[in-house]
């Protein structure tokens, strides 16, 4: 059993969460509405993953995340509002509108622009870990991968050279079972897709209960403080599940009903909020008071964004070469 | 001024930037390792004792990581200078190229950019297919990305200094047979020439008129400048006067000297080692075809390798690859028309 941390840290991670989950919902509702244009690759169900991992690293510290970028981007302290914008395609988008759903992301926070090419971001995360300590620093690196990932030969080439170099990076697997729709089972033999692969590359690694947001917490404690001691890498490999499906209009049919219901009975949020009552760290009022405030708050943004300027269509044209812009 | 080949005009402008500028680092297989070569070609040699393997880091055979070390590192601030040793490994990084450094700037919307230099050594020598190929024109075809290809020693350090200084991701191309190294290649071309001792950089999209003429112009790049220059020569005692341009980089291409130059001459001519189907030639026919048409008094000729993967004997791999006969054979049917 985890430690309850005080109750300021307890209920900032419990925040976040909820934030994350109220994001993400909102979305699904509005793509569903048909308001929400593009595509979208949501994390609700993975929250405890992102909020674990990121609540204790600094600004400075750098994270790199996927085609489901939602949580960590939060987490990391993208903005809510360029977040929403960027999902509507809006020019105040945290990428002006040339990203979209699977490109958010914001440097000036450590929040390196979203990859959507599975597995694309471990070389890109040996890069910049290599750069936190060319530059003399104890900033360290974090890259979120998907158990499909663990399959790409990128992955391979990243963990070999991060082990050799004792880079400061954590490879962090968020293991929700399937590869877009593809059971993990069908297309690797290992029970720990990405841990039962540290051993290879000699790089520590950890299993984790994903859906746990102190264990996940505490084991971000002790790979990130290795990262940051110059100890090397460590692999983190954390069981989750999503709650919706691998993107847009994905009704998961390819998931077995009972393992569905033993998994949302593990829903990271609904577990870590009876845990917070139960032990007395915050009331139920309390509490309330919190969500309704983080709707309110998503609601507000929604609707700005909806509301805020389109890009003019010319400037698609513009930023294929660097122009000077900052972060 | 002092005499060098291009090989060490290479290693003197990564030598100079990475004293200017800390954040400048090499990496790559093989990079400098002590008693190695220094890269596959010397250019990296000697690096390692100046500035210690913090700054010259020698990889594992692993081009994806190659690639995405160098868009990590130069994304938040570093200015990697990668040596593939083979150009024709450019394939195994496409996605860190292609995906990754190419679309990162446009797709935070400008806010991240990433300064990268990738070298890669290219032509036809002797080796076989897959040590071999001129890559140019699949990068031409890549928004987000700048293409060179140096020839001279002169170049050769102004524009590398240009490009670790460019704040995007730049394919060098070096050519094997121009290097001029102490490692020997069959057939190489002796390249020394005169390199400014004082500091100097050359900006990208300017082409180099390497000789002047009158009566066709012929575009030509890297090995194929020099092939392209001698065919002319021979030609001037058939009354044939050719001018011979060599664009330096692809991306940016300088159309404007190669226009100025077939508004005089009515005659286009592109020489390159690359294939021809699809090849950069292929682009220069089309832009003359769509803007300048009535400037052309004969169609455009592209003399480009045969649409064959590149083959070890030496008399194929000779036949090939254009030579200074095919380009005279193709100068006088332009001439003729």
């Amino acid at each position: 059993m985890t430690k309850m941390p005080e109750k300021e840290r307890a209920v900032g991670m419990y925040r976040r969460m909820y934030q994350i989950r109220q994001y993400e919902e909102t979305i699904y509702y509005l793509f569903l509405e048909g308001i929400m244009p593009g595509t979208i690759h949501q994390s609700h169900g993975q929250e405890a993953c992102a909020v674990g991992m990121i609540y204790d690293l600094r600004k400075e510290d750098y994270i790199l995340t996927t085609h489901r970028p939602a949580g960590h981007d939060l987490a990391k302290g993208v903005s809510l509002r360029s977040m929403l914008c960027e999902m509507f395609g809006k020019s105040e988008g945290c990428c002006k509108g040339k990203g979209g759903a699977m490109h958010t992301g914001d440097l000036s926070v450590g929040a390196v622009t979203a990859n959507a090419i599975v597995g694309g971001n471990l070389p890109i995360a040996a890069g910049v870990a290599l750069r936190c300590r060319m530059m003399k620093t104890d900033n360290v690196a974090v890259c979120f991968f998907g158990d499909g990932a663990s399959n790409e030969g990128a992955f391979h080439e990243a963990l070999n050279a991060a082990a050799v170099w004792k880079l400061p990076v954590v490879y962090v697997c968020e293991n929700n079972l399937y590869s877009a729709t593809t059971s993990i089972r069908l297309t690797c033999s290992l029970e720990h897709v990405a841990a039962d692969r540290g051993s290879a590359y000699g790089i520590p690694s950890e299993v984790v209960d994903g859906n746990d947001v102190l264990a996940v917490n505490e084991a971000a404690a002790r790979a990130v403080g290795r990262a940051r001691n110059g100890e090397g890498p460590t692999i983190l490999e954390l069981k989750t599940y999503r709650i919706g499906g691998h993107s847009r209009n994905d009704a998961c049919g390819y998931r077995p009903e009972e393992e569905e219901q033993e998994w949302f009975a593990k829903d990271p949020i609904h577990t870590f909020r009876k845990r917070l009552l139960d032990e007395g760290v915050i009331t139920e009022e309390e509490l309330v008071k919190i969500e309704e405030e983080i709707t309110e708050e998503i609601d507000a943004e929604v609707e700005y964004a909806k509301n805020s300027k389109d890009p003019a269509p010319e400037s698609a044209l513009r930023d294929v070469y660097w122009e000077g812009g900052t972060l | 001024m002092a005499e060098m080949s291009v090989a060490d005009a290479l290693k003197l402008a990564i030598q100079e930037e990475m004293r200017r500028d800390e954040t400048v680092f090499c990496l790559g297989e093989d990079v400098d390792i002590k008693g190695g070569m220094g890269g596959a070609f010397t250019v990296t040699k000697g690096l390692l004792d100046e500035f210690g393997p913090e700054r010259v880091i020698n990889t594992p055979i692993a081009e994806i990581l190659i690639a995405g070390v160098c868009v990590g590192a130069g994304m938040t601030g570093m200015r990697p200078v990668a040596d593939l040793q083979y150009g024709d490994f450019l394939f195994c990084m496409m996605d860190q190229l292609v995906n990754q450094a190419a679309k990162m700037c446009y797709m935070s919307g400008g806010k991240v950019h990433i300064p990268m230099v990738m070298r890669a050594p290219c032509g036809a020598t002797n080796r076989g297919a897959q040590h071999a190929q001129s890559l140019e024109s699949y990068f031409i075809h890549v928004p987000g990305l700048k293409v060179i290809c140096p020839s001279t020693p002169y170049d050769a350090k102004g524009m590398m200094k240009q490009a670790i200084r460019d704040d995007n991701p730049v394919l060098v191309f070096e050519h094997k047979l121009l290097y001029g190294s102490s490692r020997k290649e069959k057939d190489a071309v002796r390249t020394s020439g005169e390199v400014p001792k004082e500091e100097y950089t050359i900006e990208f999209g300017k082409a180099a008129v390497r000789k002047e003429g009158t009566d066709v112009t012929i575009v030509a790049n890297l090995l194929m400048s020099y092939r392209a220059q001698e065919a002319a020569k021979a030609l001037e005692s058939e009354g044939i006067s050719c001018e011979v341009i060599d664009p330096r980089s692809l991306v940016p291409f300088d159309y404007e000297t190669v226009e100025r130059s077939v508004k005089k001459t009515g005659r286009l001519m592109v020489v390159h080692e690359d294939t021809y189907n699809g090849g950069w030639g292929a682009q220069v026919a089309a832009h003359f075809a769509e803007y300048c048409i009535f400037d052309l008094d004969a169609p455009v000729k592209i003399v480009a390798a045969y649409d064959t993967p590149i083959p070890f004997a030496a008399p194929m791999e000779n036949f090939v690859i254009p030579s200074v006969d095919r380009i005279k054979e193709a100068a006088r049917e332009l001439a003729a028309f």
